[in-house]
């Protein structure tokens, strides 16, 4: 057997990096899946030609606008989806890594 | 069932303007069809019964007091829930977005608000647009309802079904690798992809920022064009829109002529992996536009064989970035890892995105993170960023020699609910001709072509022109649209099995 194009470890350092707590049986089922997409995409690299690389295909360049003030969303406003609101800010869990 | 909801868009306009209905009788005749069929057809996430016809009422009075904002003033859309709509749910089927009700509309929306379009609802999607079929929404599969067994296309299935069920004259989807078009190959009607930055992406939730565009779904050529000239423009809200005045697509339609237009054919979005029907149709419709006078010649675009790959590598790349900010802190859902007393911020994040995505959504994030390591950086990301060169270039050499390019919009007819589910490679497949155009920015268009013999499924045509050509999409578009009818003997929906076809649909 070849090796895979990535491995089941691979996948999980990389969701951790993703921050995804994949199950193990979701390892089990998705790194195969990824080992055999990334199989199939790695034909880019046979595309030849000495081009330079396009990330917006209808380039655009120094797109400014005024710097003027306009009305924007209320405090309400953006927090009224926030899953936790303390004292009209975001509330989120602790971002240290020692218990508080 | 009402003769309202099986009127174009362009017939309800009119008889709008003549007085012969009101925007709440229209809306209301919606509303009533989306209750007798979406239980069925699973098009709609959230139906705005009291919104849609307080707009309603609102376009009325506006048309009463002399207002002529438009000639879809008064006319109901459902919209993809991918655009925020403030007031309403956008979840963008995904689960991560529970409940969400964002404090602000998108520009497309907006502009739809100032048209006096009424908005029925928002539309199912494969999350976050990730899927070609529907089946990725966490809220269920929308069905096609040409069959019911069978998938609508995606990832705006939703919108395609509802024009498809006469459930809505018009909506709006977005297409990333050809979330549009696929749907309305599949589903019998008809969607554009704009030039990239033709329409606004503000409010759009982005899958991939460069290749994602909004554009209208609709059962005409000219109902299309209606709303793409509702939905166009410049905004400064998204610093990749165009600021160019576009010309009116309505016009186009009007003086619909193809005489002497060389038409390109793509040898490359054809023959091997393309079902024999959808094929046959394609070669009928090329046959049509050359009696009608086009000067017809087959194009190669030898960079088209590595779309599927590149796009595939650029696509989750940008997708794992924008999809970062789904971290549970200021909006959506926020899940607590099991047996965790005092669990960190990043415990919080990695358990909700567990939580709240789903199986497509964590292979591409996974994907793109892995694309964008470094050490790998060059050799995936950049190698796709220079293919997207190569076929930017393909299509350059193409438009020197003709003025818009022709091929089957899907590979194949509607597939059937849970064929693909699991197979990710097999379901990125079903856009293998219409990613180019994403990965080019040009613009696209799919139309019916007719129905597949072996399955009496609809198949579809893609025209695709320039960079702003937009136009010639529906000059050539229309001039097909009407040689095919003529052919049929009407529109190719009242060849729809009896359950949910209307009776001289004039659509």
């Amino acid at each position: 057997m070849p090796e895979p194009a990535i491995t089941r470890d691979e996948v999980e350092h990389l969701a951790h990096l993703a921050r995804i707590a994949l199950t193990d049986a979701e390892l089990d089922h998705l790194a195969p899946q990824l080992a055999q997409i990334l199989e199939s995409v790695a034909v880019v690299s046979a595309a030849v030609g000495d081009v330079e690389l396009t990330a917006n295909p209808v380039p655009l360049s120094n797109v400014f606008r005024d710097d003027k003030t306009k009305p924007g969303l209320t405090a309400e406003e953006a927090l009224a989806g926030a899953p936790a609101v303390e004292q009209q800010r975001f509330s989120v869990p602790r971002i240290l890594g020692e218990e508080p | 069932m009402s003769e309202l909801i099986s009127m174009s868009a362009s017939a309800l306009a009119d008889a709008l303007a003549d007085g012969d209905t009101t925007s709440v009788e229209v809306t209301r005749a919606c509303l009533d069809r989306i209750a007798s069929v979406d239980v069925d057809i699973h098009a709609f996430l959230h139906v705005d019964t009291d919104g849609v016809l307080a707009q309603a009422a609102d376009a009325d009075r506006r048309r009463a007091a002399g207002d002529r904002s438009g000639p879809l003033l008064g006319v109901p859309i459902a919209v993809k829930d991918v655009l925020t709509t403030r007031g309403l749910p956008t979840t963008c089927g995904s689960k991560i977005l529970a409940g969400w009700i964002p404090p602000y509309d998108a520009t497309v929306v907006a502009r739809l608000k100032d048209a006096g379009l009424p908005i029925l609802g928002k539309t199912n999607m494969d999350e976050f647009a990730m899927g070609s079929s529907t089946e990725h929404s966490a809220w269920g599969p929308s069905c096609n309802p040409w069959d019911v067994a069978r998938t609508p296309g995606g990832s705006g299935g939703g919108s395609a079904a509802a024009v498809t069920a006469f459930e809505t004259p018009l909506a709006v989807g977005t297409d990333t690798g050809g979330s549009i078009r696929q749907p309305a190959a599949v589903t019998g009607t008809v969607g554009v992809k704009p030039t990239y930055g033709g329409v606004s992406r503000y409010g759009l939730v982005a899958l991939a920022s460069s290749l994602d565009q909004a554009g209208p779904v609709a059962r005409s050529v000219a109902d299309a064009a209606l709303l793409h000239d509702v939905i166009a423009g410049h905004d400064p809200m998204d610093s990749t829109s165009l600021d160019r005045v576009w010309p009116s697509m309505a016009e186009a339609v009007k003086d619909a002529d193809i005489a002497g237009l060389r038409v390109g054919v793509v040898t490359e979005l054809g023959g091997d992996g393309y079902q024999a029907g959808v094929l046959a149709r394609f070669e009928e419709a090329v046959e049509l536009l050359t009696e009608a006078g086009a000067e017809v010649v087959e194009v190669s675009c030898p960079n088209f064989s590595y779309g599927l790959a590149a796009y595939y590598l650029i696509l989750p790349s940008e997708a794992s970035s924008n999809l970062a900010k789904f971290d549970a802190m200021r909006y959506g859902l926020r899940t607590e890892p099991d047996g965790s007393v005092a669990p960190s911020a990043e415990q919080v994040m990695a358990a909700t995105r567990e939580a709240g995505f789903g199986d497509e959504v964590k292979r591409r994030i996974i994907l793109g993170t892995y694309a964008l390591s470094s050490g790998y950086y060059e050799a995936y990301y950049g190698q796709a960023q220079k293919v997207r060169t190569l076929i930017i270039e393909d299509f350059r050499s193409a438009f020197e020699k003709v003025d818009v390019l022709v091929s089957p919009t899907a590979p194949t007819t509607a597939f059937k609910l849970g064929e693909k589910l699991d197979d990710p490679l097999a379901m990125y497949l079903n856009d293998i001709a219409t990613i180019p155009a994403n990965l080019a920015g040009v613009p696209a268009l799919s139309m019916p072509s007719g129905l597949a013999d072996e399955d009496r499924l609809p198949t579809g045509v893609q025209i695709i022109a320039p960079v702003f050509e937009d136009v010639r999409l529906y000059r050539v578009g229309a001039t097909l649209e009407a040689l095919l009818e003529d052919r049929w003997g009407g529109h190719l929906l009242r060849s729809m099995p009896e359950s949910l076809a209307v009776d001289g649909a004039s659509a």
